[in-house]
Parts: C-alpha cells; sequence; structure tokens
C-alpha cells in the first residue's frame, strides 16, 4: 500500500499531528455529572484511548472535542488555539462513530469527498484525493459500492478514510469497533492503528474494551465517574494501577482477604508490600493478578493456606486459564497450556504468590475475580 | 414449507389478487363504461365526454385550479414540515409529541367545523388579501398535515438522523447543508409519498371548497354531474386514472437501489495480508 498522504487542497505533506489540551471540562444532563473536571493532554501523533464502564464520560469527552455537544465549564486547546465554542463545522476534526454511518445514498468515494467537497476542494484534486484515501484503508476497489452493498468491516473503513480525508487535526474514534464482530474487529483495530501510524494525526480513541485499548493505545485513560482515575501507556495501566478502581476494571484480579500490618499485608502467609500509603493497620482485600500467582506443584494429601483443588481449567491458547478452590476462597492463575495440563480439575495443588506491590479494596467482599 | 403448501399459499394469495383488484376495477370499468355511452341505448360507443373535459372552460379552470392548489399544498408541506421534523428530532426531541398531536389533530376536526370556524377568516382573507381559489392552500395545508407527518416521520425513523447529521457536521457541512444534502435525499420516498398523499387529499376535497363557495376540481364534477353526467363520471376516471399513474410512478422511484447485498468480509481478507508487510 504506498497511497501517499496529501493535505486536503493543498497539495502539501499530511500535517504533523497537534497538540490537543482539555482544561478541567465539566458536562452536566440535569442531575447526572458525565464530565466531572476531566484534564488531558495529547501530545502531537498521539493515540490516547479513554476507557472506562458505560456513563464514565469518554464518550462525552469525545463529543466535547468534536463540538457536537457543549461544555459547562473548561477549555478545550487544539495546537493552541482555544475552540471551546466553536461549531462542529468549523473544528477541523475527523470522526469515526460507533453506528454506521455512511450516507446511504452516495457511493465509498462520494462519501469520502464529501468532506473535501463542503471544503470546496476541486473536483479532480476531490477524486484523486478520495481515491488515495480509499487506498490506504484497502478499499479502491469498493469506490462505487453504495453502503449496503458494504459489510460492516469495510463501512468502517470507509468511515475512517472519510474522517482522514480532510486531513484533521484530530481524529476521534468513537467505539468504531463495537458493532463488528471479534475476528474483523481484531484485524480492523491493527488496521486502524496502521493507518493512525502513517497519518500522524492526534487520535482520541474510546472503548469500553480493555483488550482494545491496551492494544491500540500510545497511553490509556481510565475513566470512572466522569474523572480520569489514571493515564498512562498500557504496561503501566496494566502492572501498576493507581488505584482498585483501574486494577479491577484492566484485567483480571483475585481478591484475597489479608491482613494489612506495618506499610504490608499478609495473604495466606504470603506478606506483599502495599501500593498504597495510607491503608490503617487490619483486615483488607487484597487484589492480586492471576499471573502473579504460580503453581509450586502437586500436593496430594498434604494442607496448607495456599493448598487447594484444581476445579475448572479455560483454554486460552498459548496459555490457560485456571480455577483453584483454597476452601474459603477460589484463586484464578494463569499458566502455560503445557503445565496447566499437568494439573486436571481434581488434582491438589500447592500455589505462590509472587511478592509484587498490591493495591487494597477495603470496600469489596472477597473471593470474587473481576 | 412443503411445496403442497407453498402451491397453497400461492394459490391463495392469486385469489386475493384478483377478488381485490375486481373490486377496484369493476366500480372503474362501471363509470367509464358510462362515461362512453351515446345519446341513446341505440347509440354507439363515443368518447365525446372524455373530449369534452378540455372544451369545458368551467371544468379545464377547476381541474387546473386543483392542480395549481395540488402543487401549493405539497410545497408548503413540505417547507413546512420536513425542517420542523428533522429539527424538532435532532435539537429538541421532548417537543416531538406536542408536534405530533398538533399535526394530527385536524384529523378530530370535521371539515363543517374547520369551515364554521374558517369563514371569518377567508372573508377577511378574501376582502384585504385575494380571492383566489388558491388561498384555499391555507386550510388545505392544515389538512395535509396528518397524513404528511406520518408519512415523513416513518421516513425519519427508518434511517438514523442524528450519526447522519453528527458525521456530516463534523466534516464541515452546515445545517442547511445537512437537510438538504445529507437527510432528505435518504427520505426521498417518504417526501414522494407525503407529496402523493396530498395530492390526494386536494384533488378529492370537495366540502371545505364548495362550502367556501370555491370551485376546485370536486365542486366542478358535482355541478357539471347536474348537467351532464357522462361528462362528470370521466372527469372522475380521469382524476382516478391520475392517482393510479402517481402511485405507479411512486413505486418505481421508490424502488431500492440494485446492488449486491450485504457483503462477507471479503476486504478484510486482503487487510491481513497488506498487514504482513509491516507498516511503511
Amino acid at each position: 500500500m504506498t497511497a501517499t498522504i496529501a493535505a486536503a487542497g493543498t497539495g502539501t505533506t499530511a500535517r504533523a499531528g497537534v497538540e490537543v489540551r482539555l482544561e478541567n471540562l465539566r458536562r452536566r444532563y440535569g442531575p447526572i455529572t458525565a464530565l466531572d473536571g476531566l484534564s488531558l493532554t495529547m501530545a502531537p501523533g498521539e493515540l490516547v484511548a479513554l476507557l472506562g464502564p458505560s456513563g464514565c464520560g469518554k464518550t462525552t469527552a469525545l463529543r466535547l472535542l468534536a463540538g457536537l455537544e457543549d461544555a459547562d465549564e473548561g477549555r478545550i486547546l487544539v495546537d493552541g488555539h482555544d475552540v471551546t465554542g466553536q461549531p462542529a463545522n468549523k473544528r477541523g476534526v475527523g470522526m469515526v462513530f460507533q453506528a454506521y454511518s455512511l450516507f446511504p445514498h452516495m457511493t465509498a468515494w462520494q462519501n469520502v469527498a464529501f468532506g473535501l467537497q463542503m471544503r470546496r476542494v476541486h473536483a479532480a484534486e476531490r477524486r484523486q484525493r478520495a481515491g488515495e484515501m480509499l487506498e490506504l484503508v484497502g478499499l479502491s476497489g469498493y469506490a462505487n459500492r453504495f453502503a449496503h452493498q458494504l459489510s460492516g468491516g469495510q463501512q468502517q473503513r470507509v468511515a475512517l478514510a472519510r474522517a482522514l480525508a480532510i486531513n484533521p487535526k484530530v481524529l476521534l474514534l468513537d467505539e468504531p469497533l463495537s458493532a463488528l464482530d471479534a475476528k474483523v474487529r481484531a484485524r480492523l483495530r491493527d488496521e486502524i492503528r496502521r493507518v493512525q501510524l502513517e497519518v500522524g494525526t492526534t487520535t482520541l480513541f474510546v472503548t469500553h474494551d480493555q483488550e482494545e485499548a491496551l492494544a491500540i493505545a500510545d497511553r490509556v485513560g481510565v475513566m470512572q465517574s466522569g474523572r480520569l482515575e489514571q493515564l498512562g501507556p498500557p504496561t503501566t495501566i496494566y502492572s501498576r494501577p493507581a488505584s482498585a478502581f483501574v486494577a479491577e476494571f484492566v484485567g483480571l484480579t483475585n481478591r484475597l482477604p489479608g491482613t494489612v500490618a506495618r506499610g504490608a499485608v499478609d495473604v495466606r502467609g504470603t506478606r506483599l508490600p502495599l501500593v498504597q500509603t495510607d491503608v490503617p493497620d487490619g483486615p483488607a482485600i487484597a487484589l492480586i493478578r492471576p499471573e502473579a500467582v504460580s503453581v509450586l506443584g502437586d500436593a496430594n494429601g498434604a494442607s496448607g493456606p495456599l493448598v487447594g483443588t484444581v476445579i475448572a481449567t479455560v483454554f486460552l491458547g498459548a496459555t490457560s486459564r485456571v480455577t483453584v478452590d483454597l476452601g474459603d476462597v477460589t484463586v484464578l492463575t494463569q499458566l502455560a497450556t503445557s503445565e496447566a495440563a499437568a494439573h486436571p480439575a481434581g488434582t491438589r495443588i500447592r500455589l505462590a504468590i509472587r511478592p509484587d506491590p498490591v493495591l487494597i479494596a477495603r470496600d469489596q467482599p472477597a473471593g470474587e475475580h473481576r | 414449507m412443503s411445496r403442497a403448501r407453498r402451491t397453497k399459499l400461492r394459490i391463495f394469495r392469486i385469489v386475493v389478487f384478483i377478488v381485490m383488484g375486481a373490486f377496484f376495477l369493476v366500480p372503474i370499468a362501471a363509470m367509464f363504461e358510462f362515461s362512453t355511452r351515446g345519446p341513446t341505448d341505440a347509440s354507439p360507443r363515443t368518447l365525446s365526454a372524455w373530449l369534452s373535459i378540455a372544451q369545458t372552460p368551467e371544468l379545464s379552470s377547476a381541474i387546473i385550479a386543483s392542480l395549481e392548489l395540488a402543487l401549493l399544498t405539497s410545497i408548503g408541506m413540505l417547507v413546512l414540515l420536513v425542517p420542523t421534523m428533522i429539527w424538532v428530532r435532532l435539537r429538541v426531541p421532548a417537543v416531538s409529541r406536542t408536534v405530533e398531536f398538533l399535526c394530527l389533530l385536524p384529523l378530530t376536526v370535521p371539515a363543517i367545523v374547520l369551515v364554521a370556524g374558517l369563514a371569518p377568516e377567508y372573508q377577511w382573507i378574501s376582502l384585504n388579501f385575494s380571492d383566489s381559489i388558491l388561498t384555499l392552500g391555507f386550510v388545505y395545508l392544515v389538512l395535509v398535515l396528518p397524513y404528511a407527518y406520518r408519512t415523513l416521520d416513518t421516513g425519519l425513523a427508518a434511517i438514523d438522523v442524528k450519526t447522519l447529521s453528527e458525521a456530516a457536521r463534523s466534516l464541515g457541512a452546515s445545517w442547511l447543508t445537512v437537510m438538504l444534502r445529507v437527510i432528505v435525499p435518504n427520505m426521498w420516498v417518504a417526501l414522494l409519498n407525503a407529496c402523493l398523499l396530498s395530492v390526494a387529499v386536494v384533488l378529492g376535497e370537495f366540502t371545505i371548497a364548495n362550502l367556501l363557495n370555491y370551485e376546485n376540481l370536486q365542486v366542478a364534477i358535482a355541478l357539471l354531474g347536474r348537467a351532464n353526467a357522462t361528462v362528470s363520471i370521466a372527469v372522475a376516471v380521469a382524476a382516478l386514472l391520475l392517482a393510479f399513474v402517481l402511485l405507479v410512478v411512486l413505486s418505481f422511484v421508490g424502488r431500492p437501489r440494485s446492488g449486491v447485498g450485504r457483503l462477507e468480509e471479503e476486504g478484510l481478507s486482503g487487510f491481513g495480508r497488506q498487514l504482513g508487510g509491516g507498516l511503511r
């Protein structure tokens, strides 16, 4: 694929990504606060994914940036310019929607050329640019098809081409993959990342799918109740979550009861350092990743706080997730599939917990996996 | 479904089609037969009643007036309802129930009551504005609101107005462009249907025009029926044929585009190969 990305109407090279700043954004819908002082700075060319449960405010943030809704408070700066009061059609923001949004009465190339037409780009240049964009997303052979003649994945790719054709300052992706099946979703996710890296547009990607966010983004922002809980690279979000919410929302987590004393927590005989510094001594729930739990070996007839019975194994490919019943609580552990095969259901095994720093959730029951 | 059952269903459909077709066509055929009778029972068939339609000045002017009214009413309905309904759906959905109630209200008001209320208005209009029959367009606009509203509402419900308009806005389109270039082309069939219903209502309207002393097509037919029944029936058949032609035209215009239907993710199979090549 060798499409040259030329700026709309200028013939110059693509606009380098610009800095985007959201400053203390607030948005209320009646009594509901959708955004509660959101601040976020995106570096030029960066892809930031906003991740969170339904109603956390991630889509509201994206819609405010697009100009589709107005903020009650706060500022939006794109490339240093305050665009807070600008209408959506003046912002120069490209957007791909969750729902299929191609104009049904237009062909793929007419859809892609629509934004250029709005910018009064000359017809010949428009046609060339639309062709380049369709080639960029691998659909140059589909230029004359209408939306109803394209599959869901193809429609979203045309929508991506349409958003990029106007050479936007910012690209906004509002759960563009959620309507697609798993296989197509994974492929299109990689394709979006490839195209984004190729054009270098600063991109905000909103999703509730943690795998999607962790796979695609330079940085992931985890949101809850209109606030940004943590913003950081995917590896940091996963391995060093800043709060119990982030730990539980991103990836699977064991919730094991323990006792906090002198800055550490004792979980079934294993002393683990704490991430938080303000945890009072006493009973607590430690949040431990499955991969921090390993199998020491079979334990037929033996007993101990970390000895239990394998009750289920879920095959995930190279790895398997094994559920172990410790009597009063069940624990998930992630093992290589070959190792998991050595411990079928019913086997008594002895576990060990890696002494990594752990987070404490004090207000939730133990024994659940999230 | 078994073959025998399919055959039974097919026969049932054909029978229903024939019965309904007869129900529709027999009266028209009888009217046509009547309109082609000669002056006496022994006279041969003649098209003189049909030919005299154009030669009856009061009838011609009534036909032209009704067609002009149909056109005016349709345009007025489109200009009033389409932007309003799109705007309500996009920006103030909270008032959609109120708008619906207002638009459906004329259905509940009998024509005679409407005339009683409108008579003073029309008296004022004829004295101060114009006494043209085209002023009936105002009241006809009210009359067609329920039918047009329902049709347009169905058309709007069939498309994702919010997403399409937001997509167009993000691409730089003004609100006017969103309406004219994005929404309207996707509810074309609903617009045509609303126009057809408006035309049908206007061409068939008798009570209001008669009570307000205007001579539209139906009033002219009624008057003519007293003097020359065959011409009157010929005009009625012609009006029915006009509506039929409009319906046929609409059914062709409203056909979905031919296409290959929803495809498999064939384009994506190429993706894997492209991705295999790495980033440029």
